[in-house]
This record gives structure tokens, sequence and C-alpha cells, in this order.
């Protein structure tokens, strides 16, 4: 087979999202890398949510919860080290960090153990209680960050200076673009592996018929499990880099308008697709910002423009662009 | 940090000290010598990086944007190559000086303001005031030197910092301001001065930014937070002997009781904490019956104050209630209505404070907007007539010159006397006023003084003097 | 005293409940016949408090304004339900979700648009101002105890039309098979927008009912929207008499939760920090008790269909 048109229109996103912040530089648009960034990073969130959703078929309406725990994770490691206190965890004591690596660790760490958690309640049930049990956990825990003084409450938790990555120094706008986006390149990796793999195959013949699954000996409820839990990790991962982009933590990263953010991200770049996300991502924070200078209404705008999307062009940007997914 | 200006005539750049003028590509190449030099001091104790990106600024001839032509020179430089600028600068600066009553060498450098404030969602009225506030104070100066450029927030602090790096990186503003949430100041406002840029709060006052955290480029024209409560703990000793007192479960709530309790000296009935946005309040009402209180102080800004007010009153407890002038502000009054007649509140300004500044400010504001000013949009207001006198004084761009000016707080404020104390957060004196009716409508009167020349708890904590 | 609290606050989680199932009734129904998960149920809500207010405030009287909420939120439902509802039935859940998410953003930004960024003002009627005396010595609000009236009123009401009408019985055979009333000859498009529009206003009502005690502002639907999603979920999607329960239960643990949660942690640590932590903990009560009941009955607890 020649490379697919979806093939192509891949390569060229990836392209044009990498040439975006050089081409910034060039014209002296710095502020452009930033924004940039931000479509990187949004985007591997929305890998996460892909993999549940568009593999999986979990609508989950809760992954700012992974989002959240990421950025909260980054935040107080940090401010733990700038502070100079360890964080006591009761069995044990983690000192704070300033070093990416670990943070990002913790982050996909903590994203797991909580995906878990959820997951485990969550996937006893399926269809629209599903969506809202996800909702349900996510708001629990938007009110616990809100009601937890320790680490700000609703006003949330400054990052006085970005962490660090040994040899890089991610204070630069675009080497922490270009960090940012191998870490995309590498989710994007696992996806792909994940959906060519026979546990991605059992993953896409659950959506379509657990039973059927059932039947020939693979039980659909461990499937899911693991695929919701690597999902809120992918999530959790970039929720950490959110933070350092933003150099700021709040609940409103555990908002339920930032679950419906990410959903409308996949949704708009195409369920399932590969590039996808990041192509919803794409569209999303330039609708946002251009949308957002443009007139102070601009959430009527962009409600009209996802109606439109939801309802005549379905198979997002790279569905409307590559046309039928070959399998579905 | 930055400092400026040089100014050759053709071009402006600013730099942070470690580079200077940079075309584009120089920048490029600058950026990734840098990138090499990761263990780099000079950007090390600076948090959000890249000094230059953020600082850099490109020759404004090249850019064709429609403030060129008002590009006056600063004073300390003379090289004037345009009859028309020549001129415009006459005019803009006679009005100037005109309008604030100064007289001598007012120097007019053009100002680049960057206004971030929420004007849709629940939030949104509380930012439009601001803005109003503010940008009437422009054009009764008749100034236009000063460009303001305005974005909506939406409340949410990460589209506030992203906003605000569009700001300094892209629109290249001078100074900051409009914030409304302390959150959103929090995520702004730190990163903000450390880039340089002058912060001016017309709301929000966290401790934080007024203790420790506190800075040279950030000035707070409203108050700092607990200033309004502890004004109310003050004013209840008068009356009162056990309050019972409530806030929502979050920073501002807890700052705020803590603050009535620093000055009240009476005994406590209760005190509870409500959950964020909570909208019925009959739970809590049945305990402030059950409690045995003489007096309620309750902080509950927007929507959820207007709920408790209504509620409240229909629920015929008896017990009088307090709070700070934010639950009673002109712009929720209204949709409270006769259930907030007779509440006692505190606040820095109101509109029947007598000196000619308020008279004007009061009767321009409703002359352009049809509406009464809240509080909001006398602290929108002051905070522009702040930046004008700081501009007669010093140019923007010799940062030093133009703190200082700010810190003089040489301008006519709506509230009388105001000066800045060492946190550069305001010492002013706060009111006790009471809702009334007022030609049908209701509105608030003042009737006491809770303090004279008060500074806030946090100003020790500030290494500023 | 503190029996005469005890029944008050018990009231008042009863009454925080009937205003849950005001809201949890027409989402579960929607849901029940047409298979639809509409979050833009808490703009229809907004939509009877607005009208209801602007009404009100320019006839004085509190009454007209109810009418006109029922009339404005069911007007606008059967609006959105032909332009864009309608379009969403044989759509999968994801589908639905994004559309009414984007509803959600139409409706807010539109009616800032016309109503400006204030607060309106909408008080209670003279009728029912003032309070009563209740059992244990306290008085209690009238017009609380008139919600709880009309919420009893509106259970018995669409019981009665679900069960003894000929509407209801075509609302009833839509719910088991949607093709054979079709092919009965019942007009189905017509019976899904009745439907809708009979949700939406009961949405209105809610906003309209609750606007009196609250602040009429844009995005006033959103807390009270999720909290009727808890509802329906713990009663069972689809089920009348499960949103009823769950309602009831949800509006009595919020209450209860808030009241004595700061209390109990009272027992341990100083007013202060308990009032903190037990605050803290009561905001998350409802769905630690989703959760539970979930674990135990992953279709909740009167489900009507999966």
């Amino acid at each position: 087979m020649t490379i697919s048109r979806e093939t192509a229109i891949n390569v060229t996103l990836a392209l044009i999202l990498l040439a975006m912040p050089f081409l910034a530089l060039q014209l002296g648009k710095p502020f452009y890398v930033t924004l940039a960034t931000r479509m990187a990073i949004l985007g591997l969130a929305a890998v996460g949510l892909n993999l549940a959703l568009g593999l999986g078929g979990l609508v989950s309406f809760g992954h700012a919860a992974f989002f959240g725990v990421g950025g909260y994770a980054a935040g107080i490691l940090a401010s733990h080290a700038f502070a100079g206190q360890p964080l006591n965890l009761g069995l044990f004591a983690l000192p704070g960090t300033n070093q990416m690596l670990v943070v990002w660790s913790v982050a996909v760490l903590a994203g797991g153990l909580l995906a878990a958690a959820i997951g485990v309640i969550s996937l006893r049930t399926s269809g629209v209680y599903f969506i809202m049990i996800t909702l349900a956990f996510a708001q629990m825990t938007y009110y616990f960050a809100i009601s937890w003084p320790a680490y700000g409450g609703e006003d949330g938790l400054s990052i006085t200076i970005r962490n660090v990555v040994p040899g890089i120094n991610t204070l630069i706008p675009i080497n922490y673009f270009l960090v940012c986006y191998a870490l995309l390149l590498t989710a994007l990796l696992i996806f792909a592996l994940i959906r060519g793999s026979r546990f991605g195959a059992a993953l896409q013949a659950s959506r379509q018929n657990k039973l059927r699954v059932a039947s020939i000996g693979i039980a659909p409820f461990r499937i899911g499990l693991v695929a919701f839990i690597i999902s809120g990790m992918i999530t959790a991962l970039s929720g950490a880099l959110y933070a350092d982009l933003n150099r700021f933590v709040s609940p409103s990263m555990l908002s339920w308008h930032m679950s419906g953010e990410l959903i409308i991200i996949v949704v708009l770049g195409g369920v399932g697709r590969l590039w996808g996300p990041v192509a919803g991502a794409m569209l999303f924070v330039v609708f946002e910002f251009v949308l957002g200078g443009l007139t102070e209404r601009w959430q009527f705008f962009l409600g009209l423009a996802l109606l439109a999307v939801v309802l005549f062009a379905r198979g997002g940007l790279v569905g409307f662009l590559a046309g039928r997914m070959r399998h579905g | 940090m930055a400092r400026t200006a040089q100014d050759n005539g053709i071009d402006h750049v600013i730099d942070v000290g470690t580079a200077g003028g940079h075309t584009p590509s120089e920048y490029w190449k600058w950026s990734f010598s840098q990138a090499l030099d990761s263990e780099d001091g000079v950007l090390n104790h600076r948090p959000h990086g890249d000094p230059i990106t953020k600082t850099f600024r490109p020759g404004w001839q090249s850019r064709g944007d429609s403030f060129i032509v008002k590009v006056p020179e600063g004073p300390d430089n003379d090289t004037d190559n345009n009859g028309s600028n020549t001129m415009k600068k006459l005019i803009a600066a006679s009005l100037v000086a005109l309008s604030l009553g100064v007289s001598g060498l007012a120097s007019a450098e053009p100002i680049k303001v960057g206004m971030i404030t929420t004007l849709s969602g629940g939030g949104a009225g509380l930012g439009i005031d601001v803005r109003d506030g503010f940008m009437l104070a422009l054009k009764k100066a008749g100034n236009s030197e000063i460009e303001v450029v305005i974005e909506d927030d939406g409340q949410k602090p990460e589209l506030a910092v992203q906003i605000a790096d569009k700001m300094i990186q892209s629109d290249q503003v001078d100074i900051l301001t409009g914030i409304i949430w302390s959150n959103l100041a929090m995520a702004v406002v730190p990163s903000a001065v450390a880039q340089g840029k002058f912060y001016l709060s017309p709301n929000a006052g966290p401790s934080a930014l007024a203790g420790a955290q506190c800075h040279e480029n950030y000035f707070n024209v409203a108050w700092q937070n607990d200033n309004l409560h502890e004004a109310m703990g003050q004013y209840a000793n008068q009356d009162y002997k056990k309050t019972f007192i409530m806030a929502p479960n979050y920073p501002a709530g807890t700052d705020a009781l803590t603050g009535f309790k620093r000055f009240y000296k009476g005994e406590l009935a209760g005190e509870i904490y409500t959950q964020v946005g909570q909208t019925d309040y009959a739970a809590e009402i049945a305990q402030i019956r059950a409690s045995g209180a003489d007096s309620v102080f309750f902080f509950l800004p927007g929507g959820m104050g207007i709920a408790f007010m209504k509620q409240y009153a229909q629920s015929d407890v008896g017990i009088p209630i307090m709070g700070p002038g934010f639950s009673l502000s002109q712009d929720i009054l209204a949709a409270v209505g006769d259930a907030a007649l007779g509440v006692k509140n505190s606040s820095q300004w109101n509109k029947d404070i007598d000196n000619e500044a308020n008279k004007a400010f009061v009767a321009a504001f409703q002359a352009e907007y049809g509406r009464l000013p809240s509080l909001y949009a006398s602290q929108g207001y002051d905070t522009a007539n702040l930046i004008l006198s700081a501009a007669a004084k010093a140019s923007v761009k010799d940062a030093d010159a133009f703190r200082a000016a700010l810190k003089e707080a040489d301008f006519e404020s709506v509230r009388g006397d105001f000066e800045f104390g060492n946190n550069n957060h305001p010492i002013q004196t706060i009111y006790v006023r009471e809702v009334i009716k007022d030609n049908g409508g209701l509105t608030n009167k003042i009737i006491g003084t809770a303090f004279e020349k008060h500074q806030d708890a946090y100003a020790a904590d500030c290494g500023m003097k | 005293m503190q029996t005469a609290l005890f029944i008050e606050q018990v009231l008042n989680g009863l009454q925080l409940g009937v205003m849950l199932f005001l809201m949890a009734a027409g989402l579960t129904l929607i849901f029940g016949v047409m298979g639809l998960i509409n979050l833009a149920h808490g703009s229809l809500y907004m939509v009877g408090a607005f009208a209801c207010a602007t009404v009100a405030a320019a006839t004085g009287s509190f009454w007209l304004g109810l009418a006109a909420s029922l009339a404005a939120a069911a007007a606008a439902g059967a609006i959105i339900e032909i332009l864009v509802i309608r379009r969403l039935y044989e759509r999968d859940h994801l589908d639905q979700v994004l559309a009414t998410f984007a509803l959600i953003l139409i409706f807010s930004e539109g009616t800032r648009w016309l109503f400006g960024s204030f607060p309106l003002y909408l008080d209670i009627p003279p009728l029912l101002r003032g309070t009563v005396p209740i059992p244990g010595g306290s008085r209690y609000q009238l017009y609380r105890l008139a919600i709880i009236g009309v919420g009893v009123a509106v259970a018995v009401g669409l019981f009665l039309l679900i069960s003894k009408t000929r509407l209801g019985m075509r609302i009833r055979a839509g719910e088991s098979d949607r093709e054979m009333i079709g092919a009965l000859g019942v007009d189905i498009r017509t019976l899904y927008t009745v439907v809708f529009a009979l949700g939406a206003a009961l949405a209105g009502l809610a906003g309209a009912l609750v606007g009196a005690l609250q602040s009429v502002q844009v995005g006033m639907g959103e807390p009270v929207l999720i909290l009727a999603f808890v509802v329906i979920v713990i009663g069972g999607i689809g089920s009348i008499k499960g949103a009823l329960v769950g309602a009831l239960l949800v509006g009595l643990v919020d209450t209860m939760g808030r009241f004595l949660l700061p209390q109990l942690f009272g027992l341990l640590m100083n007013p202060s920090q308990a009032g903190l932590v037990g605050g803290a903990l009561a905001s998350m009560l409802i769905y630690i008790v989703m959760a539970v009941i979930l674990w135990v009955r992953p279709q909740g607890l009167f489900a009507a269909r999966g």
C-alpha cells in the first residue's frame, strides 16, 4: 500500500506544529512559541483521552481529574523543593524536587493510581452511567482541591521557577516546546503501538461488542481498566507539563469545563485517529486565541462552531480531510 | 531588572541588562547559544525564563501599528525629527497637565496598558465596572497617549496567564492591570513583575503579595484582601458581643474571617465555611437562628451573597447582619432588593464621599454609562488616574523614575486621601456604610469610620522600605 | 432547641431534594423516552429564571412571571429540539454530550448578550412571605414549604400523566419500543418534541421558583445540573421514581452533611479547623454516596433501562 491520505495528513500536522514556533521566532513573534507549546500539551492530554475514548469507547467526562493531579504533582513537588521541606506522605517522606524527570514519574504514577481507583468503580457501569460517574469523581477531586488549604485551595499554587531537565534549559520557550513535542511524539508512538497490538485489538473489539469479547475468553473489564489507567497516566503527564508552562496550578484544571474541553479537542480532531487529538488541540487553541481577540462573546461562537462540527462534520478535522476510517 | 531605554530615535529596544538590541535573527541565534548554557546564573533567578523573549521589542517603525504616530519622545531624549509628532505631544501633554492640574514639565511617553479582566461568565459584572471606570478616567483626561489592550480572562487562571504572556511578549505592554480575582492575580502578578512590567491591581489584594512576596513593581490601588473585613471586625466591637461569622471555604474566605477576628474582641457564636458557589443557605440560616448570636458577619461574594441575603431576609431571623462592601456594592444591590436595606458594610469608597474628584467621577460615570458606579468602578478609575499622574512626571521607559512617580500617588483619588505604604499597598480610611433607599433605588450611605489611615497586617513581612 | 434545629434541617433537606427533583424529572424523562443525555438542561433552568424575573419586574406579578417561565422554557426547549436535538437521537452519547455542551455555551453567552452581566432581581410573592411555626418551637419559611408542595404536586401529576393519559401511554410505549409505536401510526416526531418541551418546562419552573430564593444570573444552571445528574444516576436513569428517591436522598445527605459534619469534627479539633475540614468533606459527600451506591448497584437504585 502506498502512503495513505491520513498518513500524509499526519506528517503535515507534525511538521506544521514543529515549524510554528521556529517561524514565530523568525518573525519576531515569540508569543506564538507559548501558543504552540500549549497546543502540544493539550494535544498530549487529548492523546491520553483518545486512548480511552477513541479505542475503548469509554466516554470519560472526568479526565480533568488526571490532568489536574499531574499538575498538582508538579506544583506540590516544586513548592516543597523551593521551601526545602520534604513532602510527608505518612509512611515515608518524599523530598521535593525541581527535576522534571522525577516530577513526570510522580505525575504519571499518581495519575495511574487515581485512574485505577476511579476505573475500578466506574467500569462496572457503562453508557451514560459511565459518563456521569467519571464526572462525579472529577468533581470530588475538584472540591477537594478547592478546600485543601495546604496547597493554596482555590487560589492555586505558583511554581516560582520552572522545573528543569538535565542538559536542557527549559526556561527558554523553544526548548520547553521541544521537550513537550518530544513527549507528544512518544505518547503518539505508544498509542500507535497499543492500537496495533493484540491488546489494542481486544480493546477496540470490546468497544464494539462486549459480549462477543467476553465469549472468546477475554475479560472486557480488565482490558478497559488497563486502557483507562494508561489513558490517565498520559493525561497526568500532560497536566505536569501544563503546570510548568503556566508556572501555576489551580483547581480549575480539575473543573468539569476542562473535561469538556478535552472531549471537544478529541472530537474536533477526530475520535480514534492517531493525530486527531493533536489536530483538535491546534484547532481549539487557534479558535480560542483568534476569537478571544476578536470578541468577548467568543464562547457563543465557539458553541456554534462546535455544534456545526458535531452535526455536520463527523469524524473531526482529520476525518474531514482523510475521509472514512479504514476500520471502524 | 528591566531597565530601559536606549532610544536612538529609530528603534525602541528594551533590555534586561543582559542583551542589547537584537534583530529577530540575532535573537534566534542568541536563544540557542543560551540554550546550551543551561546553568546560566542570570536565568536561574528569573523564574519565567527567556529574558530576551519577554523583553525583546522589534523596531516599532516597522510594525505599522497605529501607535507609531502617537510616539513622542521622552524627557531624556529630544531627538525628534517629526514635526507632527511634536505637535501631538504638545497637545497631549497639555491635556494631561490640564486634567491633572499639574503644572511644570509634563513628559508624555506613550504607554501601553494591558488590561486582563473578567468580561464573560458569572463574574463579568465586576470586570465590566473596573474597565468602565478605567476607560472613563482616560476619556475625561482626554489622553491619547495611553493605549489600552483589553482581554477577557473568563475568570480562568490559565487563560489569564496566557493573555499575560501574549500582552508582554506580543503586544509589548508597559503596564498590566485589570485582574479581579485573587487566584488569577496570584497566577499572573509574580511572573509579570519579575519580567520588569508594572502591575497595578484594581481589585484583588492577596496577602502573599502584600507580605513576603511583595514587589517594587506591584502596586495595589484597591485594598489588601483583609482590609474591609478588619474594618467590620473593628466596627462590630461597638455594638456586638456575640457574632456568628461565615465565609466560603477557600483562601479568600478564610482570610476574610481571619481579618474579622483580628480586630473583633467579642465572642464568636459560630464559624462556618460554606461551599464555593453554594446557592442555598437554609441550613446555615437555621444554625444562625439557633446559635443565640447577636449579629452575623458574612463574606459571600457575587451570587452567593445575593442568595444568602434574600434567604436570610425571607427567614425572619431578625439578627442584624453585616459584611464587607463587596457583598453590598452597587452592582448587586438591585438584585438583592429590599433584603439589603439597613445592612452595614465596610468600604474604602462610597459615592457620597465629599470631594471634588468623587463628585465629578460619580456624575461622569452616570452620564456615560447610565448607572451608578460601584466600588469596583471607583477602583478602576483611581487606577487609571494613578497611571496618568505618574505618566505626567516620568517616562514609563525609565522604570525607576516611573516607579517613584507611582509611589508618590500624586493623584486626586475619589476616596480622598490616598498613599502607598512600604509594600505598595494603600494606607487609607475605611468607612462603614449602610444600605438605604434613595429616589426609589437602593444605595449606600456612609454612617461612620472604622479606621483612619489603615495599613494592612502584612506590611511588616515585606522587605521593601 | 437541638430538636427544633434538627427538624428544620430535615425540612431544608427535603426542600433541596424537591428542587432537585424538578430538574431531575425532566432530565430523566427525556433520557427514558428518547435516550438522550441533555447537558443543556441547566440552561433551560436559567431561561426559566430570567423569564420569570423579567416578566415579574415588568408587570409586578410573580405569578405572571411563573407562567412566563413555563412558557419560555417550554418554547426554548421545543426550538432546540427541532433545530438541534432531533438530529442527535440516533447518535451515540458522545455526540449528545458535545452538542448539548455547545448549547450551554450558546445559551450562557446569548443570555448575557440579551440581559447584560448584572444579576436580576426576583423576590418571592407577597402571598408566600413570612414564616410559620414548626414542631420544636422554631419557625420555617412559608415559601420553602410551598416549594415542597409544588414538588409533591409535580410528582403526583407526572405519575398520573404517565399512568392515566393518552400521552403517558405513548410515552411508556416509546420507552419500551420506539419502532413499534411509529409503526402504529403515532407521530413520533411530535411526541418527542412534546416530551422535550415538558422536561424543559419543569426545568424552567424550578429555575423560576429557585430564582426567587437565589440570584438570577448567567451560569446559575451549572451547579444544579451536576447535582441533577448525580440524582438521576443514583436513582437509575430513566426512572421518575428513581429521580424522586435520588433527589430526596441527595438533598438530605447534602444538607445534613453540611450541618452535622463540622459538629462531628468539632469533637476532635477546634471549631475553626472543624469548620474547614467538615466543610471540605461535606462538599464531597454526595459524590462519595454516589460512588458507593454505584459500586453496589451499577445501574442505580431503580434502573429503567441500561
